[in-house]
């Protein structure tokens, strides 16, 4: 038996179904290990990460040019028309998505080792870190909507666990559950792209969808029916990928451990709606209507988050927001149809945000959980390495060439400026999108400043973080610098599996890169003179527009505005059927039928009274009645 | 001795399984009472129930998937006079909830720990009820099936009304009164039924399969789905007629709410699949827009209602209107994907609402309080319980790999086909089912314990932990595996649902009859020509029953 396991498995092919095993295993494992022995938990939980990350490797280099591997599991439904396989596919899009999830992965699972280290149920956040990896990769490795969709709801669940880590604070456990149910709202017209898919082609296969649409002769008779199941399947990825209306969830998120954020709320999950969309391009493509509304929203999104950013002093908050905007950019690449530019960004992105995440992480484990920036400053001193990795990420998200930043964002910025779907919209929203990225330089230096530099305002004795945590930040600070460069093969590769529509790699010379990234190094020169040598300025501007900078801090106020508008009235309405519907109407109903009868009992027993008359007069209502009633009968029976 | 069982479990393995339990009332009425023997009486009647589950399994092993008719019939003379007959049979819409009653029953039993008011009396009640549930799923007959349905009722009523809460006398009441007004309507409808399928064929029957070749004056058929409707959906129940429901949980002692929750709420939509649709095929036709409506409207008000809630019991009984408003759509959109929707839904219901209110039995025995707010910050101090429930509440939710999805993703999937619409408005449950269930779990489990009662409070026993860890398993074996039920219950779905569409366009509409030459020239061409009185239909198709 076991060496029949092992034959198969020899294949690279069967590689697959391990990719996602190691760290479900690994989640039971960590967890049952941990009950006993808790330090062992971090370490069963990272090798099972890193395990992963091997087999998605060997998957990886096994791999042919422009192949899929396919694996088919189990049968999971099959009834009426509906075939639903447990399978999974290995194409260059998942491959690419597989090694950041499980590399990023195994760096922040061994980051969490030290930070966690204090944490007395750490056993069962290693089990869920575990256990996010897994549906993680269900969701990248889903060869059709359905497996997607476990993965998809599953990493849901594990974002809920993990934000609401620390459930003895109510507030905590509150974000864990407003994660839940506002990605809950995307999801439900997930479900509803779903039906729709299989309602249109009969099937829920990636593959053969794909197949059906490229060999329809008239694709314009199904252009309708396309961006509807776009559109569903894009409110899906607003829930999911915290995009306009339902991004709300995603700074309330940062009530989870930091590495959390990092991984979850930064690297990976929520980048599954960019990923999905890739995924699903072959409908996109057919949606134009679905296309500009992508590109509008992620435009919108990006300047929003990238606004409330500048005015947050909470560190993770100014992050959380920075991560809101960038997904935003990356909708706006795939909006345009240039996926492989949106996954290349959503790759660079995961390096520079996952170490940003982890730095603050570090500064905040120095800082005995201070998240104010304004109880900071100075750190750069007492934390050498936890300053150069933000500093490096800083530049890198700011776009500033060599670092990966540059070359995505750049790329990103030139397919938005040309987006076919947007038509004479293009250029202003080109215009917004190039602005927003000025202010992410802006805000990313903000914190730098307010947290590194000049003196430190904080009652503690910050110290540099032990090397458990900092190896991992060199290694993301190095990744986040230098991937970049490997923008052309990227593009090589990724457009294996799917189409470039017509966005290619630009290779430039470095001093023209340079240029291209002065103007946003113009907006870090300026962050860095206002926060650290004219802050009286900021003070003033702050004083003299007291609204706009309210509005700011407090996120324009959008949470306010949801619970008066759609939570409050849900709630209303929901108490109102509750006390007025079911117990007045239904149950006066039936109570009264009851009294009724109850009355009616009183009333006949008075009838019988001895006097022939009355009897008479009932025997001549009664001959009425029965003749109404026969009456009736007939009708209907009759 | 050795033979005669033999004997019986050849020929008459459904007998045994309905009448086994029956037996162990016998047993525990002549075993010497005394309050010193209650752990004997729940052991022996433990025991009972489980060899009721293993033969229930063994009727699922002598069961043929592919035979779409009903298998392990007995089917003999009872009532010479009006050919009554003692008819039972399995097919693959009944086999599920048969091991679905006798899975729970066990579990209900070993649950019953905290019953001390006449422990005998209780297990009595509890062998009798799953007699007459077990009844009520196997019958063929329909004047077997009627009796069995009362029969239910009579347990229910002592269970509630004997070792219910403060104010069960007002929820047996109302509970009886209820399904009583319900059975009387159907009563009259099944003779009225009988009387027209004599009228047509000339001899009385009250079998399901004799029954089911009878045809029905239009506006009689539409009356007398009305009758069999009201019934069922008083016993589903269906929006508006569920009020009594929340009103009986909530006073139901914990194992009579889980039967409630797990058996009894299937008899309505078994009742609507078994009879209600398929002895009138363009009546249930007609009323589809209506029973559609209630159903989503059902599962978007029981999830408000239930959000609205303090009373942690009667939150998950209006989410029971919820889920079973899933049910009811996957029955009306009838094809293939959505009943196989429901028929798993009926069983995941079973199975965590059953959990649900043995999580909440839990609690109760412990603060005797089922007020949420009386509670909060328990998972710190119960971790292995707040484990089961928040398992029981992802199922509750439908999180995919566990069974809720399974039921609830059929469902919508396959009534989205004919019916967009009220799909486009059940997905809305999606959502409101994740708000009330996670604020329950939030209120409950999450949190500082502020309250002093509560930091004392002990984690669950062994025996607790012994009747969640079966539920724990089917929701993760329905989950992750649906297909080997979907591949039970899939060929007799198939049949039935095929048997209703032809059905229904054979019997001509009225408002076609006479306008189209066509149609007419269609039904005069069928030898048998006459329904009842000159009706305006016909039936040729010797359909062999279902």
């Amino acid at each position: 038996m076991l060496q029949i396991l092992m034959d198969e498995f020899m294949e690279g092919m069967s590689y697959i179904a391990f990719i996602p095993l190691f760290p479900l295993l690994g989640a039971l494992i960590s967890y049952l290990v941990g009950l006993r022995f808790r330090w062992v938990s971090g370490w069963i939980a990272s090798l099972a990460s890193c395990l992963s990350f091997w087999a998605v490797y060997c998957v990886y280099s096994s791999l042919p040019e422009g192949e899929i591997f396919k694996v088919n599991l189990f049968t999971w439904m099959d009834v009426g028309g509906l075939k639903a396989n447990f399978s999974f596919a290995f194409d260059a899009l998942s491959a690419v998505m597989c090694l950041v999830v499980t590399g990023v992965g195994s760096l922040i699972h061994i980051y969490s080792i030290s930070y966690m280290a204090q944490d007395k149920s750490k056993h069962r956040y290693f089990a869920y870190l575990n256990l996010f990896l897994f549906s993680m990769l269900l969701l990248v490795l889903g060869a059709n909507f359905l497996v997607l969709f476990i993965g998809w709801e599953g990493v849901g669940l594990c974002s809920y666990l993990l934000i609401g880590f620390w459930f003895e604070n109510l507030e905590f456990a509150k974000a864990g559950r407003k994660a839940f149910i506002v990605n809950r709202i995307g999801d439900a017209g997930f479900l509803l792209a779903i039906f729709l898919a299989f309602y249109t082609f009969n099937t829920i296969d990636f593959s053969e969808i794909s197949a059906k649409i490229a060999n329809y002769k008239d694709i314009s008779l199904y252009v309708p029916v396309l961006t509807a199941i776009a559109l569903c399947l894009f409110v899906g990825a607003t829930g999911k990928s915290a995009q306009i209306p339902l991004y709300v969830w995603l700074p309330d998120a940062m009530a989870g451990p930091t590495p959390v954020s990092a991984l979850i709320h930064a690297a990976t999950m929520v980048t599954a709606g960019v990923y999905m969309m890739a995924r699903t391009n072959f409908i996109f493509d057919h949606a134009p209507v679905a296309m500009a509304t992508v590109s509008a929203i992620g435009c919108l999104t990006a300047l929003l988050a990238a606004t409330i950013a500048i005015a947050q002093y909470d560190i993770k908050k100014v992050l959380a927001y920075s991560t809101v905007s960038q997904l935003g950019f990356m909708f706006m690449a795939a909006g345009a149809g240039a996926y492989w530019v949106a996954i290349f960004h959503l790759v660079t992105h995961a390096f520079f945000k996952a170490c940003l995440f982890l730095c603050s992480g570090s500064v905040i484990h120095a800082c005995h959980h201070e998240q104010d920036m304004r109880k900071m400053g100075g750190l750069a001193s007492k934390m050498p390495i936890t300053f150069a990795t933000y500093l490096v990420a800083t530049f890198a998200i700011s776009g500033i060439a060599p670092l990966s930043g540059y070359y995505s964002k750049h790329a990103i910025l030139s397919a938005f400026g040309k987006n076919p779907y947007t038509g004479a919209w293009a250029s202003f929203l080109g215009s917004v999108a190039s602005f927003t990225a000025l202010l992410t330089a802006f805000y990313m230096t903000r914190s730098l400043c307010l947290t590194f530099l000049g003196r430190y305002r904080g009652h503690h004795h910050p110290h540099e973080s032990p090397i458990l945590m900092t190896l991992p930040l060199v290694v993301l600070a190095g990744s986040a610098a230098v991937a970049g460069f490997w923008g052309g093969e990227l593009y090589e590769y990724l457009t294996e599996a799917i189409p470039s529509n017509g966005y290619h790699f630009h290779y430039e010379m470095l001093g023209e890169a340079f240029g291209h990234s002065l103007p946003s190094l113009g907006a870090i020169v300026l962050a860095f003179v206002l926060y650290t040598r004219l802050d009286f300025i900021v003070a003033a501007v702050a004083r003299t527009l007291p609204a706009i900078t309210s509005a700011l801090r407090n996120k324009y106020y959008i949470d306010e505005i949801y619970g008066r508008f759609v939570v409050e009235p849900l709630k209303g309405l929901s108490y109102y059927l509750w006390r007025g519907v079911d117990q007045m109407v239904i149950d006066g109903a039936v109570n009264g039928t009851a009294t009724v009868a109850g009355l009616t009992a009183e009333m006949l027993r008075a009838v019988q009274n001895g006097r022939i008359l009355s009897y008479a007069m009932i025997m001549a209502f009664g001959v009425v009645l029965v003749l109404i009633f026969g009456g009736l009968f007939g009708w209907a029976f009759g | 001795m050795v033979e005669a069982i033999k004997i019986i479990l050849e020929r008459h393995l459904l007998s045994a399984v309905i009448f086994t339990p029956l037996l162990g009332v016998l047993w525990l009425y002549f075993i010497p009472g005394g309050s010193e023997r209650q752990k004997l009486y729940r052991g022996i009647t433990f025991l009972w129930s489980l060899l009721v589950f293993i033969l229930s399994l063994l009727v699922l092993i002598r069961f043929k998937p592919s035979n779409t008719g009903f298998q392990l019939v007995e089917n003999s003379i009872w009532i010479d006079a009006f050919n009554v007959r003692y008819a039972v049979g399995v097919d693959g819409i009944s086999i599920f909830l048969v091991l679905l009653t006798t899975f729970l029953m066990p579990i209900v039993i070993l649950a019953s720990h905290s019953v001390s008011k006449s422990l005998r009396g209780y297990l009595a009640n509890m062998l009798l009820l799953e007699s007459a549930m077990l009844g009520t799923f196997l019958a063929m007959d329909l004047f077997l099936f009627y009796l069995f349905w009362e029969l239910m009722l009579f347990p229910m009523y002592f269970l509630i009304g004997i070792w219910g809460g403060p104010r069960r006398i007002y929820a047996t009441l109302k509970f009886v009164l209820y399904t009583v007004f319900g059975s009387v309507l159907m009563l009259v409808a099944i003779f009225y039924v009988v009387y027209v399928h004599y009228k047509e064929f000339g001899e009385v029957s009250f079998l399901i399969s004799d029954l089911l070749q009878t045809v029905f004056r239009y506006r009689t058929e539409c009356i007398l789905f009305l009758a069999f409707g009201i019934a069922f959906a008083i016993k589903v129940p269906i929006f508006p007629f569920h009020t009594w429901l929340p009103d009986a949980h909530v006073e139901a002692p914990t194992g009579g709410s889980v039967v409630l929750a797990g058996v009894l709420l299937k008899m309505g939509l078994y009742g609507f699949i078994r009879f209600g649709f398929p002895l009138f095929p363009r009546a249930s036709e007609y009323f589809t827009p209506l029973l559609a409506v209630l159903a989503v409207v059902g599962i978007i008000y029981g999830a408000l209602v239930a959000w609205a809630q303090s009373d942690i019991k009667k939150l998950v009984a209006y989410s029971s209107v919820s889920h079973l408003g899933y049910c009811v759509l996957g029955f009306v959109a009838l094809n293939s994907i959505s009943t196989t929707g429901s028929i798993v839904q009926m069983l995941n219901h079973g199975i965590s609402t059953g959990a649900l209110f043995l999580l909440v039995g839990v609690l109760y025995d412990r603060r005797h309080t089922r007020e949420i707010k009386e509670y909060g910050g328990l998972a710190s101090r119960l971790p292995i319980y707040a484990f089961f429930f928040l398992v029981f509440t992802l199922s509750s939710i439908a999180l995919p790999l566990t069974n809720g999805f399974v039921g609830e993703f059929l469902i919508l999937m396959g009534s989205f086909s004919t019916m967009p619409v009220y799909v486009a408005f059940a997905v809305l449950g999606v959502i409101l089912g994740a708000i009330y269930m996670l604020t329950l779990y939030l209120k409950v489990m999450f949190g500082k314990i502020d309250e002093k009662k509560n930091g004392a409070l002990s984690d669950v026993t062994r025996g607790e932990i012994a009747t969640f860890v079966p539920l724990l398993f089917m929701v993760f074996y329905i989950g992750i595996y649906p297909q080997w039920i979907i591949s039970v219950i899939k060929p007799s779905v198939d049949h039935y649902v095929s048997w209703m569409e032809e059905r229904r366009s054979i019997l001509v509409m009225p408002k076609y009859a006479g306008k189209s030459g066509e149609k007419k020239a269609f039904s005069v061409s069928f030898e048998r020509g006459t329904g009842e009185s000159g009706a305006d239909v016909v039936d040729a198709l010797s359909i062999k029953g279902m």
